[in-house]
């Protein structure tokens, strides 16, 4: 690839090679792709949160002419016998949740029927008339009322780290002449995107199945179907090329996958289902979370001790695990440290990762706790976070491969103009409007999976190139492109890239903030086997200046293969297709993680976001006027799509502050507002100025782009922000979110 | 422990429903006959039967936008109407507005404001926008933000949104304001 001052597509700002498509409503989501002679199942949903299923009068509705058939516990068939079979790649430990399985309610709105019929409107009748008899058990779905009860996993799920400790906390406490102790909670949250979990299942004549399913991962829903359902990989086709928003609730199969499969099978027909709004509120979620933070500085402001615990709540059947406390023993310098986590079982689905998994509500009490502890010390917040800054990390004991946190805090600083900032809470004014300013940050994983990928180059000097991750928004499609194009010196146009396809290479799980440094990766490598593979033949050409060049010496530019130090000695590429008789020449690579870089580095990126908030102090309402959101991840490959990642992180985090809850009936241990008029989230209104900046950091050890990845790490930090923004504001300090106006009144 | 019985169905709920009937629609231009059951919504006769599938379905309840198409000119949410209601009407679609070769200002502007990330809420963020510009208004960021606020992005792309829509909304309503002033082609339904 050429060197960074020098490239025409990575780190620019291109259009989304994916926008025609998308803006024209041509692009296919999964329940959009036509097949023939298509039956639709709707999913009957469970009232009670535990007991049993009695029985389920599918008679009278199988009655109605147009009805297929009613699957259910009573009469789904002997599938696999081992639940080991359902656990796919992301599973926590535990028992994975077994659709249709038995009679047993394990949590409200569990699935326990699909009604299929020749058209939607019909199954989606028949479902609401289905009677099903239910004996009702008591349930538990407080976790308040379990905060005795926690226990730390004793494993967790991929990606889970035991919390740390180091030295003596208590003792660093003891010691410190600032103190503070406080709760902070917020409640469950869940992702909601766009597009409704839904799957079409193309039955193809020879039995062969074609699924299209909503999902942040074709592999793992093929290796989670073939083995259920003892189907080989070849009859289980999994294709996913637009996915309308995942946050994270992609990442684990979800059962329209299992029950549409199920119908296609049994009634050898292709088969559609497709989940309702409410529906999406009855699997994975942030878990409802409580917090304690207590923090210890020295007079001059040093931290001396810090302890954090979290307790969340997970399912009965599996222990889900996130890192939620491991962030507050890196992101400031600590001597004495104590984090420790634990978990909850009760009568609902098992938590799932959402977008920043751990982080989003760890960062939220650290971020708070770290500026009650600046005005306990009477610091500047900003100032304070410089006074503590951690130049390595030390849970890992390791330097960082790259941290430019303290530019980001400069940056950040002069563009909001942080220096203006009164310290005493109610010192600013605008009419009715109490004004007040706040700052929060956080620290996220910079990872990489194996991944790999193919590249194909045609005689017309097309170049496609295909793996199979997914597009959920995140501008997969467009960054691969300007990878491959800058690696081969094609222009943008003369890049396809395909994804989502398991009859492609496999790539990781579309989550982590993982995909560009490792996909990209992977393409990267691809197309410089093929560029090997090109020079050969272009030195078997006739008076080829290349003959003697090895592959370092060339660069791929403008369409030549030329010699770096001699650019005019060059031949056209379109030449060397023709010239060698090939149709097209096709190589395929794969990326890894430097198992000795992960060893001797901490990799990590960092942001700090600055907010100002007007309060009402009469109505309680709360206006986000403006944020500053300085993200510090690396090298950006698209200005313009991961500035657009960042704007999303900063709405998810205005959502989080002052919006955004799934409240619980525990009388039903039911979900009371699950639809999208109940569950707030942010709309245009709600949303004003926010200005995103990057500080790029060069970091040749975190992988061959220099990329930490951008999806998650622009959400931290907001929610705290804006909260530390209210109490500059208010001088009222709320530690529960969200921030309902019922709290400042 | 106690029981608890769902939904028994009354009697006269097991009879067959009515059955499908047959009912034209103009969409995007083209007539359209289809055979469905007379409680299709439009969002399901555009999506299901007629291969449409650029109208969205984010929550079929009128919460979400999604599902905004133009009905003779005016935005509406296709999930709350029913197919047989819009016999006779003129409907208008993202697949009506343009298509990937030929893009419609605003589908330009969205891709050069990145208005949009997952793009499901898109085809419905456009629809909306054109018939906000329809009703003469756009004037304002905030009247911009107030009104399209009928339409939830998921992936929070609302800064590009404003953007994009202002973008198009000043030229057109320039346009509206010029001599050439009802020849343009957009009814005013304010
Ligand atoms: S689908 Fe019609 S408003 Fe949401
Ligand atoms: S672009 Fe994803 S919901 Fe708007």
């Amino acid at each position: 690839m050429s060197t960074d001052s020098n490239t025409k597509y990575v780190g620019k700002a291109p259009n989304r090679v994916d926008g025609p498509l998308k803006v024209t409503g041509t692009a296919k989501y999964a329940a959009e792709f036509d097949v023939p002679d298509l039956a639709y199942g709707y999913v009957v949903s469970s009232p009670v949160a535990k007991g049993r299923i009695r029985k389920i009068h599918a008679d009278k509705v199988l009655g109605l002419p147009g009805v297929l058939h009613v699957f259910s516990h009573e009469n789904v068939p002997g599938l696999a016998w081992f639940d080991r079979s359902y656990k796919d790649d992301v599973a926590p430990g535990g028992s994975p949740f077994r659709p249709l399985h038995d009679d047993e309610i394990k949590f409200n709105m569990q699935p326990v029927a699909l009604v299929v019929a020749d058209t939607f409107e019909l199954a989606r009748y028949a479902a609401s008339i289905l009677e099903v008899e239910y004996e009702v058990e008591k349930h538990e779905t407080d976790i308040e009322s379990k905060r005795d009860e926690g226990y730390e996993p004793g494993r967790g799920k991929t990606g889970y780290m035991p919390p740390q400790r180091r030295e003596d906390a208590d003792k660093g406490l003891e010691q410190s002449a600032h103190r503070i102790r406080h709760e902070y909670i917020h409640g469950a949250q869940h992702h909601n995107p766009m597009e409704m979990f839904g799957a079409t299942v193309h039955y193809h004549p020879d039995g062969k199945l074609t699924i299209y399913d909503k999902t942040q991962g074709v592999y793992n829903c093929q290796q989670y179907i073939t083995k259920i359902f003892g189907l080989s990989k070849d009859e289980a086709r999994v294709v996913n090329l637009f996915m309308g928003g995942g946050f994270g609730s992609g990442l684990r199969p979800q059962y329209e996958l299992f029950l549409s499969v199920l119908a296609a099978l049994e009634l050898k027909r292709s088969v559609r289902v497709t989940l309702t709004r409410q529906q999406m509120f009855s699997f994975g979620h942030r878990p409802h979370t409580l917090q304690t933070l207590e923090l210890g500085t020295g007079p001059d402001g040093a931290l001396l001790g810090l302890k954090h615990y979290a307790l969340h709540e997970t399912s009965r059947f599996e222990d889900y695990t996130e890192n939620v406390v491991n962030w507050s023993g890196m992101l400031y310098k600590c001597p004495n440290v104590r984090l420790s986590y634990g978990i909850s079982p009760l009568d609902v689905y098992t938590p799932l990762d959402m977008r920043a998994p751990g982080a989003a509500t760890g960062s939220f009490a650290l971020e708070v706790a770290m500026d009650e502890m600046a005005y306990e010390a009477g610091l500047d917040p900003l100032e304070f976070r410089r006074r503590n800054y951690a130049e390595e990390d030390q849970n890992k004991k390791a330097p960082f491969s790259s941290k430019k946190l303290r530019e980001a805090y400069d940056e950040g600083a002069r563009r909001f103009g942080w220096d203006k900032r009164p310290m005493a809470p109610r010192a600013t004014r605008e009419g009715n409007l109490l004004v007040g300013w706040g700052v929060a940050g956080g620290v996220w994983d910079a990872s990489m999976q194996k991944a790999a990928a193919k590249a194909t180059i045609t005689a017309d000097g097309r170049l496609t190139v295909a793996s199979a991750a997914g597009e959920n928004g995140t501008g997969t499609y467009t960054i691969m492109a300007q990878i491959a194009a800058e690696t081969l010196g094609l222009p943008l146009e003369a890049v396809t890239v395909r994804l989502g396809d398991t009859t492609l290479p496999e790539a990781p799980l579309q989550g982590g903030s993982w995909t560009a440094a490792s996909v990209g990766t992977a393409v990267k490598n691809t197309c410089e086997a093929l560029g090997e593979k090109l020079l050969k033949l272009a030195q078997k050409m006739d008076d080829s200046p290349l003959k003697d060049a090895k592959p370092e010496d060339v660069e791929f530019v403008n369409g030549l293969i030329r010699l770096r130090k001699e650019p005019q000695q060059s031949v056209v590429l379109r030449d060397v297709l023709q010239v060698s008789g090939e149709r097209e020449i096709e190589v395929d690579s794969s990326a890894m993680p430097n198992p000795v870089n992960m060893q001797k580095y901490s990799m990590h990126s960092h942001n700090v976001v600055f907010a100002e908030v007007k309060v009402d102090e009469e109505l309680g309402t709360v206006h986000v006027t403006r944020v500053v959101n300085v993200v510090a991840a690396g090298r950006i490959l698209n200005q313009k799509t991961a500035r657009s990642q960042v704007l999303g992180s900063v709405v998810w985090g205005i959502s989080m502050a002052l919006m955004e809850e799934t409240v619980m009936d525990h009388r039903y241990g039911r979900y009371m507002n699950h639809n999208y008029a109940e569950y707030h989230v942010p709309t245009n209104a709600d949303v004003r100025g926010i200005e995103v900046y990057f500080v790029e950091e060069e970091d040749p050890h975190v992988n061959p782009l220099g990329v930490k990845g951008i999806g998650e790490v622009g959400l931290l930090g907001v929610a705290a922000a804006i909260t530390n923004a209210v109490y500059h504001a208010t001088g009222k300090r709320v530690r529960s979110l969200p921030i309902y106006l019922d709290k400042l009144l | 422990m106690s029981i608890v019985s769902t939904s028994s169905a009354a009697d006269d709920q097991l009879r067959p429903p009515v059955p499908p009937g047959s009912v034209t629609l103009r969409i995007n231009g083209q007539e359209h006959t289809l055979r469905l059951a007379p409680w299709t919504s439009l969002l399901d006769a555009l999506r299901e039967y007629v291969g449409l599938t650029g109208t969205k379905k984010g929550c079929d309840h009128g919460q979400c936008g999604a599902c905004t198409v133009l009905v003779d000119g005016k935005r509406i949410n296709s999930c709350l109407t029913l197919a047989v209601l819009q016999e006779g009407a003129d409907i208008t679609t993202i697949e009506g507005l343009g298509t990937p070769e030929h893009l419609h200002p605003l589908q330009q502007a969205f891709i050069d404001h990145d208005a949009f990330q997952c793009g499901y809420c898109t085809p419905g963020q456009i629809c909306s926008a054109q018939g906000l510009i329809n009703e003469g208004k756009a004037h304002t960021e905030d009247e911009i933000r107030e009104l399209m606020s009928g339409n939830i992005c998921r992936c929070g792309a609302y800064v590009g949104i404003l953007n994009a829509v202002k973008e198009v909304a000043e030229k057109e309503l320039k346009m509206a304001s010029c001599t050439c002033y009802g020849s343009h082609g957009h009814s005013s339904n304010s």
